[in-house]
């Protein structure tokens, strides 16, 4: 903390390293960044294959393409690769990104740490991955894996499944530690807790929530290892065990793992929709108490997802309300973001379509959540396409509108060119309205009784799986036109100025674009 | 940048201790819920064995139908069924009936029951004397035995609780030649 003078001389910028050693060996949180949203898009189009071999065959009823074992294979890797491979990293490569620049400091705390966690990551994933080539399948018990479907029914390759998950989790934690220091450690002089950017806000109570659930999650794993090789009984009734306590600790662990999934989506959306309503938030405090609220909550309401195991009256009640109060602190933020637009002098640039479809399309997923959390109903809707049509609501449009926004808004400030404006809205509305098509469909299939993760199904249910798998195939090419705009503004395109964005207020905004290899080197003063 | 470093590793190191506490504590939540099960006798738990500890008076006046049900678990080849499909018990008096099994294979075997009561409300209400699921079952290659069990329900059972179901559900836990799975260690919690 040398000096505060911000017109002290620019050090020379060495720049990167050459060759393949610079991505290795790196320690630069711009380039780990790069890495880690690089590896998610990969995962991203990995999974989202496997999504569409599940849509090719359930096109038509009856078997056509693929084999009934193969199918839980998909279902089981499409969920995992997509939660695990795909949003989590990508959410971690933007705050590598984007929360040193956004709080003015130099790098990420632990920069040797945050090399480690991205390199775990491809070697997780080749093991998950190889288990498809070994006999007796990949897993395919879902990815919430319950036990003794994952246990005593499991294939062979179980244990590589367990292995990579360990990985991913210490890949996070590491991840999770170093985004902590770095907003609590490293803040620029001036830029006070009720300063920050509600991405960083939201990313620091994310990361929170990591290092509570990912802990909790290697344990239960653990515990299927040892039941597996080592004869213990955790979830094996015949040696006093019970199957139950691990839908109880799996969930405990996965309920605040899926706000770990959306949170940092609402922080991306508290930074683009006041810039493109060049309006500030409305409501920042409530925001802020709003996500800590959220995350409070999301560690006493995982029951709500085994309402059917048979809980007693109380628990049903308990969990039910619980859940309910959700509802309370994302109303907040939705009236928050609504508020903001409201009056606001608005323009609707690609990153500013995929957010106000994100309010409403993750609004939509929020009802039918509150319906599911409604313990008598649930007994209807468990296990059936409705879920299914709620958490893809949840997480495409959520999670993943989100991260397409954060991309499109940054993307520019990473480059330093602007991306293809009229491809980048083509893909919005091609991804928009394959979205709605694939996944609307499902929630009538849900409430007609068709169950998930089955192959085939009763022909009653025929039309709307043919509406649901033609939405999927527009979704999941649309995605190629994303991944051509993303090339082409790197390879070259129109100059970004340095705020990028009309509206855009806040220390990343101030710096060039693209940002020189190391930022504030020299902290910034926040006034 | 010294003083920086420092307070890195300091806060690093706590959050790893974080880490390692929500790591134990996922273990911590097995201990605890078969706890929680107990106090609240949710599951269908039944806790209550072993020897009386107080006589009750039976409560002539009111008599419970106890259906006893008996399952196998997947590939578990033994017949295996109670004498009466159900029972008329009342509460406060100590009863005795007794299961079936049979051993139709060519090998001895090794099993175990494990109950469940239905409602898990009247769990706790059930005290089951001495059962045959307290102790691991061997039987010889086609041999039978009557498994006996003796319960009393205890005369505070709600009085709108008519009928009890007390399942069991047998599982072979004849070590495997590979000793792969299902090799009894009571690892997790005692054996009920």
């Amino acid at each position: 903390m040398a000096t505060l003078d911000q017109t002290v001389d620019v050090h020379e910028d060495h720049g990167p390293a050459k060759g393949i050693t610079r991505w290795l060996y790196t320690t630069n949180h711009k380039d780990i960044g790069t890495l880690y949203l690089w590896f998610s898009l990969l995962m991203f189009f990995v999974g989202g294959t496997m999504a569409l071999a599940i849509r090719a065959e359930l096109f038509q009823p009856g078997m056509q393409l693929v084999e009934p074992a193969l199918f839980n294979q998909m279902t089981t890797m499409h969920g995992l690769i997509m939660v695990f491979g795909a949003v989590m990293p990508a959410f971690v490569g933007l705050a590598n990104w984007m929360v040193p620049m956004m709080v003015g400091a130099p790098d990420m705390a632990f920069p040797r740490l945050n090399n480690w966690s991205f390199w775990i990551l491809p070697f997780a994933f080749i093991i998950l991955l190889s288990t498809l080539f070994m006999e007796g399948g990949a897993p395919d018990f879902g990815w919430t894996f319950y036990a003794p479907l994952s246990t005593t029914y499991a294939p062979q390759s179980v244990t590589y499944f367990i292995f990579a998950v360990h990985m991913l989790g210490i890949s996070s934690i590491m991840g999770a530690i170093n985004i902590i220091a770095t907003i609590l450690n490293l803040r620029a002089p001036g830029m006070t807790m009720m300063k920050l950017p509600l991405f960083v806000w939201t990313w620091l109570i994310t990361a929170f929530l990591l290092i509570a659930a990912m802990p909790v999650l290697a344990g239960v794993v653990t515990m299927m290892l040892m039941d597996i090789h080592f004869g213990t009984s955790f979830f094996n009734a015949a040696g006093g065990g019970d199957p139950v306590l691990f839908q109880h600790v799996f969930w405990f662990f996965a309920h605040p793992e899926v706000y770990i999934m959306i949170l940092p989506g609402f922080g991306i959306i508290s930074q683009i929709i006041p810039t493109f309503s060049r309006k500030r938030l409305f409501g920042y405090h409530s925001m802020v108490y709003a996500t800590l609220s959220i995350a409070f909550l999301s560690f006493i309401v995982w029951a709500h997802h085994m309402f059917t195991v048979g809980m007693p009256l109380a628990g049903e009640l308990f969990f039910m309300y619980t859940t309910m109060l959700i509802s309370v602190p994302t109303g907040v933020k939705v009236f928050n973001w609504v508020a903001t637009m409201f009056r606001g002098s608005l323009t609707f640039e690609t990153p500013m379509l995929f957010a106000v479809s994100f309010v409403v399309l993750f609004t939509i997923g929020g009802l039918s959540g509150l319906m599911l959390a409604i313990a008598p109903v649930d007994f209807q809707y468990h296990d059936t396409y409705f879920v299914v049509a709620h958490f893809h609501y949840v997480l495409v449009p959520g999670a993943i509108f989100s991260i397409m926004a954060g991309v499109y808004f940054w993307l520019p400030k990473w480059t330093g060119h602007m991306y293809n404006e009229r491809l980048g809205q083509l893909h919005f509305w091609l991804s928009f309205i394959g979205v709605n098509i694939t996944f609307f469909p499902m929630h009538f299939l849900g409430l007609a009784g068709m169950p998930r993760r089955i192959s085939d199904y009763a022909l009653q249910f025929a039309d709307f799986n043919m509406v649901s798998s033609v939405g999927a195939f527009i979704f999941g090419f649309s995605q190629l036109l994303f991944l051509y705009n993303v090339v082409q503004c790197i390879r070259g395109g129109r100059t970004a100025t340095d705020q990028v964005w009309e509206g855009a207020r806040g220390l990343e905004w101030s710096i060039s674009s693209p940002p020189p290899y190391h930022t504030f080197t020299q902290p910034p003063l926040v006034k | 940048m010294e003083e920086s470093y420092r307070k890195n590793r300091k806060l690093g190191t706590r959050l790893v201790a974080v880490t390692v506490l929500m790591f134990a504590f996922g273990f911590l939540l097995v201990p605890l819920y078969d706890v929680f099960c107990e106090i609240t006798g949710l599951n269908g738990k039944i806790t209550n064995t072993g020897a009386l500890k107080v006589q009750q008076e039976s409560d002539m006046s009111r008599s419970v139908r106890v259906q006893l049900i008996a399952v196998n678990n997947e590939g578990m080849p033994w017949q295996f069924e109670p004498a009466q499909a159900a029972i008329m018990v009342h509460p406060g008096r100590v009863t005795q009936t007794y299961y079936t099994a049979h051993n139709p294979t060519a090998r001895k075997m090794l099993a175990k029951a494990i109950p469940s009561v239905a409602p898990a409300e009247a769990a706790k209400y059930l005290h089951k004397v001495n059962c045959f699921c307290f102790e691991r079952q061997q039987l010889n290659s086609m041999e039978t035995q009557q498994l006996p069990i003796q319960l009393m329900i205890s005369r505070e059972l709600p009085s709108h609780i008519r009928t009890i179901t007390l399942s069991y559900t047998l599982f072979d836990i004849t070590p495997q030649p590979e000793g792969l799975m299902l090799v009894e260690t009571g690892a997790a919690g005692s054996p009920r």
